[in-house]
């Protein structure tokens, strides 16, 4: 936590100066506006421009990225990822875990109000888990919870969770939001009105949901973690991308996503670089082509060797995103622990790819151009989602590449429903250009275990290794950080060298907020973990 | 007259329901369910709760007892509940129809304010440069594609004039504002999408008023006026004019399903929560009760719209009035 921000002593005495005083207060800092003396003070509103709206407000029912943004500032989980991405307490103030990882005992704050000033106990995160495995409620996120034997209640502030396996992914499972039992003990969550009028606990308080609109949030002044300086947060859903820039441009947003082209060429001038500042830190995900291993040629681990030698990321990242992007090795957040820095990028080599494609057999037989191997050229499709230019600008250098070593590469574009549900889930893909988005926690089972291959579920490329396989059940079962860094490292290494899947990029989040903002710090956990710290000067304020 | 009407509207319903049949059948030939957008490639759900959810929206049911489930709430007036976040169809639709109404009816009356005049200054001028300069100008804004119009406005007019908002409908201090502040701010918001919602169909309304005012002026009654000795601004809007606007009659008419649906890019660009963008998003997200909600009212004004212009021409027009063949 950065202590530079309590509001100090001289703020409050601030508070009784005369207005005139003020005043020349207010034209002395203009004058001094550059070097940045300001004070942290309460007031103001960050109206933040969002592509979509929320959907619902009950935290275990909200699966769309609006929906979190907002619930994370509403409600609280048991705990949290602090800026280095290490899982501290948020509404538990520590917790034990015993029995070799099969009981976790979670210690709660004994400090916390609901919204409505009813105290939150353990009760709300018994009645939270019973919620989130009832199967007549539609949460998508009952998975991680099944994995509980019983939950119980052992005091008004002490949960005790036994699992019926060590599972340390359950640790950080409780960030799950928790939802005020006396509120909702007697409501359908399917239907409840809650989700547009929620109570939590959070730092912000719900005020107003105009659908397709705006959402509203206040801060919250009894929050646990202290008051947060920015009075009201204004969630605006402007569905066009061009919209949100000029809106930036009039200064009608304070916050947002840039894109690429946006970040290097657009806003690299005068007016952007007095009213806003820009920040990049790596995202949380990769891009990548998958291959369908059950597919002849690409069960040949030469041919998925050669391709990624033919492809040039490097020059994918500088032409397509500007630069703003890793290229990636491997399944995990790129700075974070559990990402194998070992493993190297195969190098830019078509020659090699070549030479390995002619081992594995293919060879320009009649001089067309096109590899063939027994009288059959080397041609596949991949398959792109619509509305994902970057995707498919990805998919059309590749294509490029391909066909400098004789492999003729089709791209065929397809809505995202029909893409997953008569492509990807009925197997019917010989390769697909996707990204994965990935949680703090690197457990990856779900992506990479052999069993995961029934329709719907993950792996769907159908990647088999025993010895990944094992790791990953090892890396669930274990909780020491560093014996499951060994783990997940190992698992990178395997996972690279046998080249399922062509890993190409982890593209930057790019966000801009408005200069009037102090306090932001950029983190591996992105910007938004010390949201409540952010401070606009009494003098620059906007809002009231 | 009654007895007309009264046929007429039992006619409509087998065709309603026809309607309804075609639009659901369709709406489930597309790939997908409405789940997908929730379950689809997110890691943390897993394979048992995705299947459980599908259950629960009554997914696995075939599509014919899901056709007649809905069709036994329809006829109780209950549109259902949207699949996306479980609220009554019939609140999501009715949040947003006051949006669009206000902005498809200003855009209306601004339409025939201008193209009917604009029209009749073609016929009566034809053949000149006039006539042809607006037909210049109509048809560059029948061919100009909104988006990119809506996009350069916004920025002359936002940005570098700075005399309008961007987008949105209100201001974000509106509560603050008076009465007659709230008026003047929607229609600061709302000034924008009404022009150039207007400009792109002008040229409809301006030619038929146009070929209708020609073929009007041809008319021996015309000729009689004239002979009269009537000025001519009384023998073209006296005379002339309310015979030329009968056809209009019917484009009304088939205006009426028109105010209740908006423009997908229109209304994303201008970031308004109108009845286009939510009709676009429950089709991509597969929200089946939204769609089916959103389709029935528009097939019933559709159908009313055609009724009411029949019987509002055969009021206006002695010549076709039905009582007179029986």
């Amino acid at each position: 936590m950065n202590t530079d921000f309590v509001p100090n002593v001289r703020f409050y005495r601030w508070a009784q100066i005369p207005l005139a005083l003020l005043a020349v207060f207010f034209w002395a800092s203009l004058l001094d506006a550059e070097s940045d003396q300001s004070q942290p003070a309460y007031g103001d509103a960050i109206v933040v421009a969002s592509i979509a709206d929320a959907r619902t407000l009950v935290p275990i029912l909200a699966s769309d990225s609006a929906s979190g943004e907002i619930c994370g500032l509403v409600f609280n989980g048991l705990v949290k990822y602090d800026k280095n991405i290490n899982i501290v307490g948020d509404l538990a103030e520590s917790w034990d875990i015993e029995a070799g990882g099969l009981v976790i005992v979670f210690h709660l704050r004994k400090d916390v109000k609901w919204h409505d000033g009813m105290p939150f106990t353990a009760y709300d995160v018994e009645f939270t888990y019973k919620k989130l495995v009832d199967p007549a409620v539609r949460t998508p996120y009952s998975g991680d919870f099944e994995r509980i034997k019983k939950l119980e209640v052992a005091d008004d502030h002490t949960v005790r969770v036994v699992y019926k396996e060590p599972f340390s992914p359950g640790l950080s499972s409780w960030g799950m939001s928790i939802m005020p039992r006396h509120l909702l003990k007697d409501e359908d969550l399917n239907k409840t009105s809650f989700s547009r009028h929620p109570v939590g606990t959070g730092p912000y308080k719900f005020r107003s949901w105009k659908s397709q609109e705006k959402i509203e949030l206040v801060s919250n002044h009894e929050y646990f973690e202290g008051r947060p300086y920015i009075d009201r947060y204004i969630y605006r859903i402007i569905p066009d991308e061009a919209t949100i820039f000029l809106e930036l441009q009039t200064r009608g947003a304070d916050m947002s996503g840039l894109t690429p082209l946006q970040f290097t060429r657009q806003t690299d001038n005068k007016f952007f670089r007095k009213y806003y500042q820009k920040f990049r830190y790596p995202g949380f995900g990769y891009t990548y082509m998958g291959y369908n291993l059950s597919d002849e040629r690409f069960r040949d681990i030469r041919v998925r060797q050669a391709i990624n030698f033919a492809v040039n990321k490097e020059e994918i990242i500088g032409t397509i995103l500007f630069g703003l992007a890793k290229v990636t090795t491997g399944p995990f957040i790129t700075d974070s622990w559990a990402y194998n820095k070992e493993v190297k990028p195969a190098s830019y080599d078509p020659a090699k790819a070549r030479l390995l494609l002619k081992e594995a057999g293919w060879a320009d037989e009649d001089g067309d151009g096109w590899l063939e191997k027994d009288g059959k050229k080397f041609e596949f499709t991949v398959l792109v989602n619509q509305g994902n230019s970057e995707r498919l600008k990805c998919a059309e250098m590749i294509q490029g590449y391909l066909k400098a070593i004789g492999i003729r590469m089709k791209i065929r574009v397809l809505e995202w429903s029909t893409l997953i549900n008569e492509f990807i889930d009925k197997r019917h893909f010989e390769a697909v250009l996707m990204g994965w988005s990935l949680s703090r926690d690197p457990d990856c089972y779900d992506i990479w275990h052999s069993s995961k291959t029934r329709e719907g579920e993950f792996n769907f490329i159908g990647y088999k290794n025993p010895e990944v396989d094992h790791l990953l059940e090892e890396g669930r079962r274990t909780f020491d950080r560093a014996e499951r860094e060994r783990i997940y490292h190992e698992v990178h290494r395997l996972i690279y060298e046998d080249q399922p899947c062509l890993f190409l990029y982890s593209a930057e989040a790019l966000p801009v907020v408005s200069s009037r903002f102090h306090g932001i710090e950029v983190s591996p956990n992105g910007i938004g973990y010390n949201f409540i710290k952010w401070y606009v000067p009494r003098e620059e304020q906007r809002y009231r | 007259m009654l007895n007309y009407l009264a046929r007429r509207l039992i006619g409509l319903i087998p065709v309603f329901f026809g309607i309804t049949i075609i639009s659901f059948f369709v709406m489930h030939l597309a790939p997908g369910k409405p789940t997908d957008l929730q379950t689809s490639l997110n890691p943390k759900i897993t394979y048992e709760a995705r299947v459980r959810m599908e259950k629960l929206y009554g997914l696995d049911k075939p599509v014919h007892v899901q056709y007649v489930d809905w069709l036994k709430r329809f006829v109780r007036l209950d549109f259902g509940r949207s699949f996306l976040d479980d609220r009554p169809v019939i609140d999501k639709i009715s949040e947003r129809i006051p949006i669009t109404l206000l902005i498809n009816i200003s855009s209306l009356l601004l339409i025939f304010a201008i193209g009917i005049p604009l029209g009749i200054l073609a016929a009566v001028k034809r053949h000149t440069l006039r006539d042809k300069l607006t037909t210049v100008f109509v048809f560059i804004g029948f061919s100009t594609p909104e988006f990119w119009l809506a996009l350069l406005l916004m920025s002359l007019f936002g940005i570098t004039l700075g005399w309008l908002p961007i987008s949105g409908i209100k201001s974000l201090d509106f509560e603050y504002l008076s009465f007659a502040g709230k008026v003047l701010d929607v229609a600061r918001h709302i000034a924008l999408p009404v022009c150039i919602a207007a400009f792109g169909s002008l040229a409809g309304i301006s030619r038929y008023m146009r070929s209708s005012m020609i073929g009007v002026i041809g008319q021996d009654y015309i000729r009689t006026a004239r002979a009269k000795g009537l000025r001519e601004s009384q023998v073209v809007y006296k005379h002339a004019l309310k015979n030329a606007l009968l056809p209009v009659i019917t484009i009304i008419g088939l205006s009426i399903p028109g105010l209740i649906g908006g423009s997908v890019i229109f209304e994303s660009i201008f970031a308004i929560p109108g009845m286009g963008r939510l009709f676009y998003e429950s089709v991509m997200a597969r929200d089946y009760a939204t769609i089916m909600g959103v389709l029935s009212i528009g097939a019933l004004l559709t159908l009313l719209g055609n009724l009411l212009a029949d019987v509002a021409y055969s009021y206006a027009d002695p010549r076709i009035r039905l009582g007179s063949k029986e």
